[in-house]
């Protein structure tokens, strides 16, 4: 598996940290309610199809990605910066 | 005055040859870190270019021979072999003795380095003047390219014994592989 990292082109998997969905990108105000929180840290959509990943290319530029790509086919359909990616 | 004897990190485990490959240890003399603050990266390239003669390099690749300017990460990059000018627009951390670097040359270089690393090594991809910061056995480290056979290797300093090591089985592994296919 190859993770197109766009400061770094195409790397191995083995170069990148896996941290979870980007709904992690989308932080409640601190005053938002239990359910918001709850939501954000526990909430997890299961898809079959296209979904939307955290990566950290650690053992490259350091940069934080969003990945998508396809829980059914395993196709990689491309990446952004985090910094840049609406969650 | 105590004069320190000056030590460098691959001290008594380099020069080798094995096989095809030398590989030898780099001592690229002062080094520092530059990061440029936000929108500053222009301005710190030009200051760079008139100090120094080379400007602050594009993501995964390294500018000039000595001194030279070497991306090492997201909006970061090392001066090598020139002291650090007046960069008002930047973070500049010495990084001198910081890393152990070696240049590995020979017919089996990418073979060897290709045992360690998973970065597309070909020379259609990973051209001279080509870095990248990426995984080298179990240490994250930077590979540059020099010339067709001739590759720079380089980890934090503390991994040093654990590189030489590395590249070491790797190219006796070469090394045992040719003579056995005579
Ligand atoms: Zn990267």
């Amino acid at each position: 598996m190859r993770l197109p990292c766009p400061i770094c082109g195409e790397r191995d998997r083995r170069e990148f940290y896996y941290q979870g969905h980007a709904t992690l990108l989308d932080r409640p105000a601190a005053d938002a309610d239990a359910g918001a929180w709850d939501d954000y840290v526990h909430n997890r959509d299961n898809p079959a199809g296209e979904t939307r990943d955290l990566w950290h290319h650690e053992a490259g530029c350091g940069a934080w990605i969003v990945v998508t790509r396809n829980t059914v086919t395993h196709e990689v359909l491309g990446a952004v910066l985090a910094e840049k990616a609406k969650s | 005055m105590v004069n320190l004897i000056a030590k460098t990190p691959c001290a008594g485990l380099l020069p080798k040859t094995i096989g095809t490959v030398t590989v030898t240890e780099v001592n690229a003399g002062q080094m520092t870190l530059l990061a440029p603050h936000r929108g500053q990266k222009k301005a710190v390239s030009d200051a760079l270019k008139s100090a120094v003669g080379v400007g602050f390099p594009a993501p995964n690749r390294c500018l000039g021979t000595a001194p030279r300017a070497m991306w090492c990460g997201q909006e970061q990059a090392l001066l090598i072999g020139a002291a650090c000018p007046e960069l008002a627009g930047a973070a500049c951390v010495d990084h001198s003795d910081a890393w152990a670097i070696v240049q590995i040359d020979g017919a089996d270089a990418v073979a060897v380095l290709a045992r360690l690393t998973p970065l597309d090594l070909r020379a259609t991809e990973f051209k001279r003047g080509h870095t990248a910061r990426t995984l080298i056995g179990h240490m994250t480290g930077g590979i540059t390219r020099l010339g067709a056979h001739s590759f720079e290797v380089m980890v934090m300093r503390s991994m040093a014994g654990t590189l030489v090591h590395d590249l070491t089985q790797a190219a006796e592994n070469m090394a045992a592989r040719a003579l056995q296919g005579r």
